[in-house]
């Protein structure tokens, strides 16, 4: 493991040669996030438009839902207990979720590339059997290495969650299931595939979260300058 | 290494990739070019946003035009299917509805041979077809039922289309909805003229008497009580130009997601 920076002493640390992430890191992890951001708002934009939730292949309001959500909707047909409707904000909300949906797969595949032929991957994500101790878990001084929980956390959202949010979207998508049926048929159905999009999603809001706060718990200023310069400092 | 230089080279290196990055957004708006110049462009997909669209369109287009959407078995036929609330009838509606839509008529014309004004009977000497196909909002919800009717290509066979027809227009009894599909779903086997639906008759609530079903879309494209087809190869000179009612309320055209 590399010695520690985390002080930011430049006077006795020599200065690094390589930058403490990537730039292809700090890029595609800074369209990412506004991708995920916009997803996110729109996502639930359109979730008000029906904020109850199915397991199999159909769901409507005539039929008993898995679950749903007590809050105003943006459609009057939708039983909510609420004497007003939402506005609606769906024909928007469909056109962007989509676009940021595109730029975020295609943004992840220039960052898969970049991870399997640069050795990021195994280098930085996928934990080493040695790294597996008790103490390494709360290592919070190291700003070179991840310990393996963090490892853990990224490859579990990254070869995990990512995947499975493109997955049920597309089962969604009456063109693309058309083309491969198996994409919704392997879930269970379209309401399936929705409801573990919502699931998915808030999954990945969790962690956003979690991860919101150790970047704060552990330096926000350098955190936030290794992720946008790049630097040590 | 310096660090003022490490630092330097560092910056200059964030620049290259910011550019590389510019370099592929622009990539990316041109190749919203290119799907016009191909014809895999949909026609809003200037608006806003529309970048998305276009490319699931083109994407869905050099996929397969022809797949088919998923048929189910009769016994996956929804026992409750949802209608939908649609806008109150007018007295045209009432009137036709009185008489039993014995007077409806769908027009035909545009780019083809035969200019035509079908009315029901007219279209079920046509061939039949059904299928058993979910509907699916783009709220979320969604039903399975067994649609009767006869493919629109037959409809559009019968009429003679052109060779430069691009994309068929279809109009409502509702002024407010009215759409367009390109050619691949305007021939393809599974968009239907539909008249019927699981046991009986289209009921008005599901857009009886006649509704244009396209199941490899979501619902909105299936507009109920059509009554005008029109064949053409520019999209521009119907209504705002942008292919349908659906991106003047702000939706997209394509809606095959």
């Amino acid at each position: 493991m590399a010695t520690s920076t985390w002080t930011g002493d430049a006077a006795e640390s020599p200065a690094p040669a390589a930058p403490r992430h990537a730039a292809t890191v700090r890029v595609t992890h800074w369209i990412t996030t506004l991708c995920f951001l916009a997803l996110l708002v729109t996502g639930i934009e359109i979730l008000i438009s029906h904020p109850r939730f199915y397991w199999g292949e159909t769901g409507n309001v005539t039929m008993k839902p898995l679950f749903s959500f007590p809050i105003p909707s943006s459609r009057s047909t939708v039983p909510t207990g609420y004497k007003y409707v939402l506005p609606d904000q769906n024909g928007w909300s469909r056109y962007l979720h989509f676009e940021a949906a595109w730029i975020a797969v295609l943004t992840g595949l220039v960052y898969a590339i970049f991870g399997v032929f640069t050795g990021h991957w195994r280098r930085n994500l996928l934990p080493a059997g040695a790294e597996w101790t008790w103490a390494s878990l709360w290592d919070r001084k190291s700003t070179d290495a991840y310990n393996p929980l963090q490892r853990v956390s990224y490859v579990l959202v990254i070869f995990g969650l990512f995947p499975l949010m493109i997955w049920t979207g597309l089962a969604m998508s009456p063109g693309f299931v058309a083309a491969f049926p198996i994409a919704v048929t392997s879930l269970g159905g379209q309401q399936s595939a929705r409801t573990i999009h919502f699931f998915a999603t808030v999954a990945l809001t969790a962690f956003l979260l979690v991860h919101v706060v150790m970047v704060c718990v552990t330096g926000f200023k350098t955190r936030m300058r290794a992720m946008i310069t790049g630097g040590r400092g | 290494m310096d660090e003022r230089i490490s630092r330097h080279v560092s910056r200059r290196n964030l620049i290259a990739k910011s550019l590389a990055a510019v370099a592929g957004v622009s990539g990316l708006a041109a190749s919203g070019k290119i799907a016009e110049k191909f014809g895999l462009a949909p026609p809003d997909h200037g608006v806003l946003y529309g970048l998305g669209e276009t490319l699931t369109y083109a994407s869905h287009r050099l996929l397969g035009s022809g797949a088919l959407a998923r048929e189910f078995s009769r016994s996956e036929i929804s026992k409750t299917p949802f209608a939908n609330e649609t806008s109150p009838p007018s007295e045209d509606f009432k009137r036709l509805q009185a008489a039993g839509f014995s007077d409806w008529k769908l027009e035909i014309d545009g780019l083809v041979s035969n200019r035509a004004a079908l009315s029901l009977s007219d279209v079920k000497i046509l061939p039949r077809r059904s299928q058993i196909t979910q509907v699916a909002c783009e709220e979320g919800w969604s039903y399975i039922a067994e649609w009767i009717g006869t493919p629109l290509s037959e409809v559009l066979r019968a009429a003679g289309i052109k060779s430069n027809a691009r994309y068929v227009v279809y109009r409502s009894m509702d002024r407010e909805w009215w759409d367009s599909v390109d050619m691949a779903d305007a021939l393809h086997p599974q968009t239907l003229v539909t008249y019927a639906m699981n046991d009986g008759d289209l009921p008005v609530g599901f857009g009886g008497p006649l509704r244009l079903r396209v199941p490899r879309q979501l619902g909105y494209k299936s507009v109920k009580y059509i009554t005008h087809l029109t064949v053409t190869d520019d999209l521009k000179r119907f209504g705002k130009g942008l292919g349908s009612a659906a991106p003047e309320g702000g939706y997209a055209w394509y809606a095959g997601i």
